[in-house]
Order: C-alpha cells, then structure tokens, then sequence
C-alpha cells in the first residue's frame, strides 16, 4: 500500500445520518469477482433515478461538487454489512477520505485497511464543514494523519483519533497481512498448545 | 479477577497480547466463508503465494447470490444470472484449489452461512468465529465470540487464522420479565434497538442476560444475536446453559464421547462471573412488550405494532428529526399514522434472522387452514436445505403452499435482493428479515420488519396485522 500523509482536498458534504453500505454501493453490484467497475454503482439509488438518468439534485451530480475528494457525512456513516466493496467504491470513486462524528465499526475498520481515511470529528467540526460546504462549494481542508488533524481554510484545526498501529501501517504503508505473517511462530506455538475441538475436514 | 463471558473467550485467544503500539494478535477457531465477500480475499492468497493455513477450520458455503427458484426436474438449481454464476463456480475453484469443504449449490447441506453454522455443530460456546459477513454476531447465542469481518480480513485469516484486534468495550443488555403471548424474540430485538438507537453498541460488544432471554430457544436466541449488528454491536453473546448444550448434542460436528463431557465441563466455566463489569448495561422489560414493526428506514424505527409513527416534533434532535422525514418520504408514510391496516404486497418469511425450522413451524401454526390473502405474494425461504427437508418432513411445505405461498430453495434470497427474489419498486412487504434499508429488498422496495408471526397475520389480512388476534394461549 502507497504511504499517506497528508490530504489535502476539496469537501462534499452528504448530512444524512446512518448512512448504510447498502446505500453506499447496493447488493446487486456485488457479483464481481475483482474490486474494479464499484465506482458505477456508488450511491447508485441517490445518484441515478428509475432510468438511470443522473439525478441532478442529489448533491454528488452537481457541476461544483466535481473533484471532490473529500466525503463530509452523517453520523454512524457506514453501518449495516460487512462489504468492503463499500470502501472500494468510495475509493473508486476518487474519494481519499470520509469525515463524520462518527463510523460504524467494520466500515471503519474496512476503509482503514484500504488506505482511505475516516476521519471522526466533533458534532461542531461537522457541522461547520456543512455549512462551508453549502457556502462555498470549493471550500478545502487538509488532513494531516501523523498530526492526527483536521485544517479548515480559515486555519482552526481539529484532532481526530486513530489507533497508533493503523495510524503507523497506514504512514510508512505497512501491510497488515505481512504484520501477520511475520507472528508466525507465535501463531504455531498457540496452535501446539489449543488443538482444534471442530475440525471442519470431518464431518462426521 | 471476575470476568465477563466475552473476557473469557478473548483472553483465551491471544496469540500476541495488546500493546501501546500494537493491537492482539486474536487466533480464529472458524472461519466461515460465502461467495461474495471471499473472492478478492483469494485473489491476494495467489498474487502472494500463499496457502490456506488451516482450511480444516475453515468451511465455505453458498447462499448470497444463489437463485432459491425451485429445482428442475433434473433436481438441479438453475443459475441463470451468468455474473452470480461466475462468482459461484469461483468459490468451488477457490475452495477446490485451497482444500475448503464447500456445501455448494444443490448439496444437501447448502443453506446460509448462518443458518448451516449451528445447524452442523460447528458453532460452540467458547470459540471465535468470524465470517465477511455482519450478522456472523448470529453464532454468538452459543457463547461463542462472532463477528463480522471484510474481505482484507478474511485474507488475514486464510493465510494467518489470526486477525489483528483492539479490546472492544462490553455492554451487558439485561431483558428481564417474561413475553406474552404472540411476542417473540423478534419483538426483543426490535424494542432494544428500537429504545437505544442503530449506533448504540458502537465500539461494543453485547451480552444479553436476564430472565428473559434464559427462557428463550437456541433459535431465540439466534435471532436476538443476530441483530447486534442493527443495534450499532459488532458481536452480540448469550452465556451457554443447559439449552444451548442440547441443541448442540449429537449434531454432526458436535463433540461425542469423551470429548463430549470435557467440553461440557469447559463450556461450564464461560458465563459471566458473578461481580463482573461491564462497561455499560441497558435494559429492557421484557413482560410489557408488544410486537413490534418497523415504519422507516432502519431498523431503529421500530415502534410497538399499535403504536403511531413518531411525529418530528417529538424528537428532539435535528439530525433525527431530518432522517425521519427522509424515511417517511421513502416510505411514502405520514407522521402519526398507525401502521395497521396498511395494505401490503409482498411478505418474506426467510432470513439469517427467522428461516430456521422453528420459525417455520411458528408461521405454519397460524397459517394452517387459512390463505394469504388475494394480492399478496408471499415467499418462504428456509434458511438451508436441512431446514427445508425438516420442514418438508413435518408437511409444513404442505401447509404454506396450500395457503397460497411460494415454498422455495434455501438462501439468502430476498433479505438483500441479489437475485430475482425482490420486492418490486414502490411496493410494501413484511418481512422477518433484518434490515429495511432503503433499497434492500431492491430497488424503491418499502420493507416492515417484523417477527414471523407478525408475517403471517398480515399475509393473511393483506395488511400490517396484529398476530395476538391469530394466538390462543
Ligand atoms: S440472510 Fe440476509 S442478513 Fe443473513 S447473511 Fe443472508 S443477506 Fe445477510
């Protein structure tokens, strides 16, 4: 994974609370084998109506949100299922991160994995950046991950948390299965000492 | 220490303890895989040259994307939808190249991820299990730690069978009292979510105790489980007891002999130690409950099943208040109104959440003798082909198709929409399933979630109907 350090990009706000993977990308885009072609079905029943034409209010088809690369939404942004065709989408997309007053566990987690940032601030932080949003749609942040913050264009900064380790991978572009791997003693000697009570291969 | 069930089952699955810098190192007992979320997965394990490491506790079944159209004469299932074809024939090449056993489309074995897990006795108390999907929080009702993973993950654990995890904070959601008559388990879970909001559990993990949930069912408590998910939970658990020993005795993969009773011995030792400490304890009163109905567009705009829609002045946060009315607008609902009464179209009794044998026996009760009523398509999924030969077994197939409901193939079906088993666009359905996201059931599809029952009594009527009326008890 490519290291990440600092983004700095143009907002879209979308101020929908419990925004639902099923929204962010629907099942039926889920019969890929690969992680390409996802862009096409982000916020696909928002994005498109009944023929498929886009709908010009909803607010990723306007002209001024285009290059956007920074997603502001609602709280618990994210929850629902597992699908990480969500972060894919999102990223497909050109998103390079997502803002909100808070994630829903496995998205987070998801998105993290992928190298696209979720970035939780205050209900007051989100609310500013809506606002900005709405008065000038080519307002710009800069999110710094190893000072852990958040910059508005007029220079308040807001901290947002991550955990050191995915904060570390995520910098020097660590990969997490290599991290793995790289226990496999510990793995091995756990194995010796916990046999297996169901083992799948026997089914009797 | 005194230490709470979940506790018990991490500290005894840590191959590398929590640091500052570094997260656990958590070991995976099973870990159970699905067609959709699993191909990238093996994908890295070829571009890295990497095995399996323990496909022994690993199993792959098919249930997302598979038709649940009645078999051919031939006794086979027809795929016509050639994306969802590939993805199936790339997980039988997956799980043959890497050594997976895969109850696939057609076996006698096949049905949901969730479903298949307890049903084969491969869920037991004390283990970690994980699977690309969320409501793998179902298997916890064993006493087990399950939770949902994505597809980075489930790599990390066919390759390591370990997954890198921070500590999450427990909440213990108490349900005291006793349920009525004609209120289900379904009604539980819908009233907790209902009461504490889809983020909730954000960050937590969930144990159900009280005197409630030890009255109910394995499959009770299965579906309490299964929706922690909805209440914002990764993982939701049940501390095992006598009840949850008996399901599991004699299934297939259960422990037998010997081994039976050490591991009895051992799954003795998981509950919550009296003094324990959660980080957080809700509660609900179980013996006041009523059955319960979604109106919106999350599974946390649940109101009881007389009750009105809320109206925006009651909630008092604006961020609520500008949800509900995007809701109601999808929905095509007005605040105030009473659900019941209100014309439906489709009724899905299916799901990870209500297609086990004892749901389908619950619908069957009240729908013997009776039609579902003109207008209405009612489609009944059993969770797996074991469920389904059970139920065929019992003449309950008999009765549904008798009332007039499609009796298909097992699977997922139309809980998310994948294949043709979908509510049509602007159209009302009940459904016993979990989610009522705009969308779900597919596109512009207006889903009430409800408990079986609730199902049935509006199949019969032909709107959302109050199932006491159909329960003598
Ligand atoms: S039945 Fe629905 S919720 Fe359960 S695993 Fe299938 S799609 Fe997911």
């Amino acid at each position: 994974m490519q290291p990440i350090s600092v983004i700095t990009g143009r907002i879209v706000a979308l101020p929908v609370q419990d925004i639902d993977t099923d929204q962010i990308i629907p099942a039926r885009y889920l019969k890929v084998t690969d992680k390409s072609g996802l862009a096409e079905g982000l916020f696909y029943a928002w994005r498109f109506d009944a023929e498929g034409k886009p709908n010009p209010d909803f607010v990723l088809n306007r002209p001024e949100a285009q290059g956007a690369t920074i997603l502001v939404a609602g709280r618990n942004f994210g929850c629902g299922s597992s699908r990480e065709h969500a972060p894919w989408a999102l990223q497909g997309y050109g998103f390079k991160a997502v803002i909100s007053p808070a994630f829903a566990d496995i998205f987070r987690n998801n998105a993290l994995k992928n190298g696209l940032l979720t970035v939780q601030v205050d209900e007051d932080t989100y609310q500013q950046l809506v606002s900005l949003f709405e008065e000038d749609p080519t307002t710009e942040v800069t999110i710094d991950l190893a000072a852990q913050t958040v910059t508005l264009p007029d220079g308040r900064q807001t901290h947002f948390p991550i955990d050191p380790f995915t904060r570390h991978c995520l910098l020097h572009g660590v990969d997490q299965l290599g991290f793995l791997l790289n226990e496999e003693a510990a793995i091995a000697a756990y194995e010796a000492a916990h046999p297996a009570r169901v083992v799948t291969t026997a089914r009797s | 220490m005194p230490r709470t069930l979940f506790d018990k089952i991490w500290d005894a699955h840590i191959v590398r303890p929590q640091t500052a810098e570094t997260p656990a190192v958590l070991y995976i007992d099973l870990h159970l895989i699905h067609e959709v979320t699993s191909p990238q997965a093996f994908t890295e394990l070829r571009q890295r040259g990497l095995k399996v490491r323990r496909p022994d506790r690993t199993l792959a079944t098919m249930d997302h994307s598979t038709p649940t159209t009645p078999r051919g004469p031939d006794g086979i299932i027809p795929v016509v939808d050639a994306q969802a074809a590939a993805q199936l024939r790339q997980l039988e090449q997956n799980c043959a190249e890497f050594g997976i056993p895969l109850f696939a489309l057609g076996s006698e074995y096949q049905g949901i991820v969730h479903v298949i897990g307890p049903e084969q006795g491969l869920t037991q108390p004390g283990m970690t299990i994980v699977c690309g999907d969320s409501h793998t929080s179902t298997h916890g009702a064993f006493g087990a730690l399950a939770f949902g993973i994505g597809t980075s993950e489930v790599a990390h654990v066919l390759a390591t069978q370990c997954l890198i995890q921070s500590r999450p904070k427990t909440m213990e959601v108490r349900v005291d009292g006793r349920l009525g008559p004609g209120v289900t388990a379904k009604d539980i879970i819908l009233a907790i979510i209902a009461r504490y909001g889809v983020g909730a559990g954000a960050g937590h993990v969930f144990e159900y105790t009280g005197e409630a949930i030890r009255a109910l069912s394995m499959e009770e408590r299965m579906t309490i489980c299964n929706m922690s998910i909805e209440g914002g939970a990764r993982a939701g658990m049940i501390a095992p007891d006598d009840t949850t020993f008996q399901y599991i005795a004699g299934r297939p993969f259960a422990p037998k002999g010997a081994a039976w009773d050490e591991a009895v011995a051992y799954w003795r030792t998981l509950p919550t130690d009296e003094g324990a400490v959660y980080d957080r304890t809700i509660t609900l009163d179980a013996s006041h409950l009523i059955p319960m109905i979604t109106y919106g567009t999350n599974p946390g705009m649940g109101m009881p099943i007389d009750g009105r829609i809320p109206t925006p002045e009651e909630l008092p946060d604006p961020a609520a208040r500008q949800a509900l009315d995007k809701a109601l607008r999808y929905m095509d609902l007005r605040p105030g109104q009473s659900l019941l009464g209100h014309k439906i179209d489709v009724v899905f009794l299916g799901s990870c959440t209500n297609s086990r044998i004892s749901d389908l026996r619950l619908a069957a009760s009240i729908l013997k003798g009776r039609k579902v009523a003109d207008g209405v398509r009612m489609m009944v999924v059993p969770g797996s082909q074991q469920v389904k030969k059970q139920a065929e077994s019992e003449g309950l197939d008999a009765i549904f198709r008798a009332a007039g409901a499609e009796w298909r193939e097992a699977g997922c079906s139309a809980c998310l929409g994948m294949n043709d088993d979908k509510v049509p666009p602007g159209k009302y359905a009940v459904s016993t399933s979990n989610r009522n996201f705009e969308g779900r059931q597919g596109p512009g599809a207006r889903t009430f979630l409800a408990s079986p029952l609730t199902a049935v009594a509006s199949a019969i009527e032909g709107a959302v109907a109050d199932p006491r009326r159909y329960v003598r008890d």
